[in-house]
């Protein structure tokens, strides 16, 4: 398969590596946890991490970075782009919550 | 000759990622709803104490995410053909996701014997809020269900002598998927339900 051949030990050495960087990201999630952060700051702070885990995985993990461009550019921007827009429900989920308040 | 065959993959694996594809919005939606309920929910309960529950399911990450470093060492192995590395780094795999399935099964007694149900939350809790329930069995049992289908996939592949470094490759694709989508469940579900001390 593409990319395959040229791993090896050095294959192993990386992964290792994207390993700790992940149960390290894991950890700091967990720590914010610990601390107690207002709720907004902790979602946008623990999905920002949670993203970098994700793409960790995605290029490394499953070998998207030695991929084929025209299988990245076939996958990933259609993922990206559907995920976001159900985004489009949030504002929605805002308007309930001002309603509750109001009653 | 790339102009005639752009994609360059071998059609299984590109199966495996248009499958990735579809399961990856199947979880994004369930999540997007959960988080869409919860900001519309001024009383949504925070039941998981930072100790155990939060510490307990840690554990259970980092078994799902050293499964993940096993498997991606299987296929490092198929790649250079060794047969018997592959089984090794694949059971291995096996092992870290069956723990994670076994931590996680334990969590839902404990929880189910606390008296959170799909329709009901428990009284200690605060004002009932059934959608919590609703949400956190959907969401971890579809994943759990994933990763059971995983480690009977795994024992598959690892079992037949005709499996190729394809399919070995394309195993790991799943299995790292559903490492992945853990990486937003445990956040989401547990990190932002920490019980204020």
């Amino acid at each position: 398969m593409s990319g395959q051949d040229s791993h090896g030990n050095s294959g192993s050495k990386l992964y290792l590596i994207v390993w700790f960087g992940l149960i390290a990201l894991t950890g700091i999630e967990v720590f914010l946890g610990y601390k107690q952060l207002p709720l907004n700051v902790m979602l946008a702070m623990l999905m920002g991490l949670s993203l970098v885990k994700a793409a960790l995985i995605i290029f490394y993990f499953m070998h998207m970075k030695f991929e084929k461009t025209a299988l990245i550019l076939t996958i990933l921007p259609a993922m990206i782009i559907v995920i976001s827009l159900l985004s489009i429900f949030f504002p929605d989920a805002q308007r309930l919550i001002e309603h509750s308040a109001n009653r | 000759m790339a102009g005639h065959y752009p994609i360059r993959s071998a059609t299984k694996k590109l199966g495996m990622w248009l499958f990735i594809l579809s399961d990856s919005l199947t979880f994004s939606a369930l999540l997007f709803g959960y988080s869409y309920v919860r900001i519309a929910t001024p009383q949504w309960p925070k039941p998981f104490a930072f100790y155990p529950s939060v510490i307990y399911a840690t554990v259970m990450t980092a078994c799902l995410l050293s499964s993940s470093l096993t498997m991606v060492m299987a296929v490092n192995a198929s790649a250079k053909g060794d047969r018997s590395g592959v089984v090794k780094w694949i059971i291995g795999t096996i092992i870290g996701g069956s723990a994670f399935l076994i931590l996680h099964i334990r969590e839902w007694m404990h929880l189910i014997e606390e008296g959170l149900h799909p329709y009901a939350t428990p009284a200690e809790w605060g004002p009932n809020v059934p959608l919590f329930g609703g949400t956190f069995f959907t969401i971890t049992g579809l994943h759990m269900f994933h990763v059971l289908t995983g480690v009977v996939y795994l024992a598959i592949i690892a079992a037949r002598k005709k499996s190729t470094h394809e399919d070995v490759e394309i195993c790991g694709l799943y299995w790292h998927f559903v490492d992945l989508v853990w990486m937003f469940v445990f956040p989401l579900i547990y990190l932002l339900s920490i019980k204020p001390s």
